[in-house]
């Protein structure tokens, strides 16, 4: 995959965004996020509510509001710092090179105008396109993410369409200008179960189709298990466990991973079978400064990780952040 | 929309039939009557008495209202007790001077309130916001008689700018055909007479637009700061959209309702007459009126004006209705 390409799609370096009004404690959403997107490759960032996903996504689409923030290192698209870019310059790159799809798609419309103008005025703005080439290829879109008499549908207002066909919209949307890469922020979870196969279906066609990256994410390991070739598993605002996705699977080396895999129900399990949860909530944690912040809910805890800040470190086939990973014999008890 | 419309205006009739019941009571409710204030301190019982009977005052108050029903379906609508002119005459004459004034001090209010209320929200928090905000509160606690005159002290008095008082100068021998003074001017091309009128409208204007201007700004920036939260501001973002396209489509479409509801209801009240103004500007116009025919207990001017007031009051509730049918789909009707 990387044989054509020097470098990667995007590099994420060193991605620290804090929160906090002058004079107040800063709060640290997001420390020492690194990834890489080559093109066309799918990644995942997993991870549960306020572990840092959707702010590293929205620090990379330059959507974080502009103040009371602090964002550091770099996010480099095609070797160029989008954090150094002007307003402007971003707002010349989103939409047309980097597009994204929102969790909620009852929201993420706009209620008073209609579906063929929240369409149409992407590709208005990015391409070189007359009014009605532009509405030639909404229609053209809407029937690609599988709206049914789409040229009726452009007509219509956002409270028409149920929720699985606004996020068919919004992937449409997303995609019209054909992004070099789509971030795609828990797509699915506002969406009813039969609705989100569906969904994630459409969504990976269409990114197949355009050869764009993605970015998935989810706290959804089933969606990574289909859908992305390498996964990147966040607590607290940091990356723990970064690696190959059949690897993640088979073998998480990672506490946390360990235990997102576990409390996936499965199939084959007996009849009323009690889920296994990770033990606590996200609430508690230690200051990744000088300990480990999954270590209160740790279950292979050992005295160095309230003592001091583990490292994330290469060991061979993953990045890890751990003093005392989970051995190739305990998984096959916690995630098998 | 338009049977939307009819049904509304058909509704209209049964309010106005129980309004002009109330208004019937409640001006014969006031303290004092007619006759007296007619004929003054010094009224002699005889007087009275025959004053009571030329106006049908003195028969049983049901019987006086049908016949005050009875004639206005034939369009009367009575005479003033006080200047003996038709009712229906004097509306005619002196409406225009207040929609004149009414008019321009809503647009200043609105041309000026929703930009500064949209900049305010978008800049939360900063020096101009700040300033916006505690500029809007003084706006609303300063009583409009004081600004009136303070206005008229330092731009007409010691700058001698602008002038003091009337609609225009008596000195302007100005054609009058609708009364609204400036219309008059241009139509008639007599333009002297257009920028005379237009210059007498700029400190009563003002003083009058000050209250809903600060009204206005403070809807405005509440109802803009709530849509810059929504996710589809995020998305329009997201698209790379101009910074106007998103702030034109995408926040101001939405921040709308609530402002134009407040656009509507400052309207009302500005087109019911603003006593206050037209009082220090001596303009020509329902308000001032209005309250002295209080004072003279001037039955059917009173129960005229404020039918006529009712009416536009309704209709300005209708257009901003329908408004909200254009703004918003979700309200439309069928």
């Amino acid at each position: 995959m990387t044989g054509a390409h020097d470098q990667p799609l995007l590099s994420v370096r060193d991605l620290s965004v804090r929160f906090g009004l002058k004079g107040q404690r800063q709060v640290a959403a997001v420390d020492e996020v690194s990834l890489d997107i080559w093109p066309g490759q799918h990644v995942a960032l997993v991870g549960e509510s306020g572990s840092g996903k959707s702010v590293t996504s929205l620090a990379v689409m330059g959507l974080l509001p502009d103040r009371g923030v602090e964002v550091g290192g770099e996010v480099l698209y095609r070797g160029e710092d989008l954090l150094t870019k002007s307003p402007k310059e971003m707002a010349g790159l989103r939409g047309s090179e980097i597009a994204m799809v929102f969790q909620d798609p009852m929201t993420s419309l706009n209620p008073v105008i209609t579906v063929g103008v929240q369409l149409t005025e992407v590709l208005l703005r990015h391409l070189q396109v007359s009014k009605a080439e532009a509405r030639e290829r909404a229609v053209e879109l809407l029937g690609r993410v599988g709206i049914p008499d789409p040229a009726r549908r452009l007509r219509e207002y956002p409270h028409q369409l149920s929720g699985g066909m606004r996020q068919r919209v919004l992937i449409a949307i997303a995609l019209a200008c054909e992004p070099k890469l789509l971030i795609a922020d828990e797509p699915t979870t506002a969406l009813d179960v039969t609705i989100q196969a569906q969904v994630l279906e459409v969504l990976k066609d269409l990114v197949a189709d355009t050869d764009a990256a993605l970015l998935m994410i989810t706290h959804d390991l089933g969606v990574v298990a289909g859908l992305c070739d390498d996964v990147n598993v966040m607590y607290s605002g940091r990356i723990v466990e970064s690696t190959n996705r059949n690897r993640l699977f088979a073998n998480p080396r990672h506490p946390y991973t360990g235990g997102l895999l576990a409390s996936i129900p499965r199939l084959d399990s007996p009849r009323g079978a009690p889920l296994t949860p990770i033990p606590g909530s996200p609430t508690q944690t230690l200051p990744w400064t000088s300990a480990c912040a999954f270590a209160p809910r740790c279950g292979n805890r050992v005295e160095a990780c309230t003592e001091r800040a583990p490292a994330l470190e290469a060991t061979g086939d993953r990045d890890l952040r751990c003093f005392n990973p989970l051995a190739d014999a305990d998984l096959t008890g916690a995630a098998r | 929309m338009l049977r939307f419309a009819l049904r509304r205006l058909a509704l209209m009739v049964p309010v106005l039939v129980g309004l002009s019941i109330l208004l019937f009571a409640w001006v014969r409710a006031l303290p004092g009557d007619p006759a007296r204030a007619l004929l003054g301190q010094r009224a002699t019982p005889e007087g009275i008495a025959r004053v009571n009977e030329v106006y049908g005052f003195n028969e049983p108050i049901v019987q006086q209202y049908l016949k005050y029903v009875q004639a206005l379906l034939g369009g009367d609508f009575g005479r003033s007790i006080k200047t003996g002119q038709p009712v229906l005459d004097s509306f005619v004459e002196k409406f225009p001077g207040t929609v004149e004034l009414g008019v321009t001090a809503l647009l200043l209010a609105v041309v000026i309130g929703v930009p500064m209320g949209y900049y305010a929200a978008r800049h939360q928090g900063r020096f101009l916001d700040t300033f916006i905000v505690s500029g809007s509160l003084l706006g609303v606690v300063t009583p409009v008689f004081f600004l009136a005159i303070l206005l008229k002290l330092v731009f007409a008095n010691w700058l001698d700018l602008l002038p003091t008082s009337l609609r225009q100068d008596p000195r302007i021998d100005a054609t009058h055909i609708t009364n609204f003074y400036v219309l008059d001017g241009l139509l008639t091309r007599e333009y002297d007479a257009a920028w005379d009128a237009l210059v007498h409208l700029v400190l009563p204007s003002v003083a009058l637009a000050t209250i809903p201007l600060a009204i206005i700004v403070r809807i405005t920036r509440a109802a803009v700061a709530e849509v810059l939260n929504e996710d589809y501001v995020r998305t329009a973002e997201s698209k790379g959209l101009a910074g106007h396209v998103v702030s034109r489509r995408h926040v101001l479409r939405n921040a709308l309702l609530p402002v134009v509801t407040t656009i509507g209801l400052q309207a009302g009240l500005l087109l019911s007459g603003a006593v206050l103004t037209e009082t220090v500007f001596a303009w020509n116009g329902i308000g001032k009126f209005l309250f002295e025919a209080i004072g003279q207990r001037d039955y059917p001017v009173l129960q005229g004006y404020i039918l006529f007031i009712a009416i536009i009051y309704a209709l300005i509730n209708l257009v901003v209705d329908m408004a909200y049918g254009v703004i918003d789909p979700r309200v439309r009707v069928s």
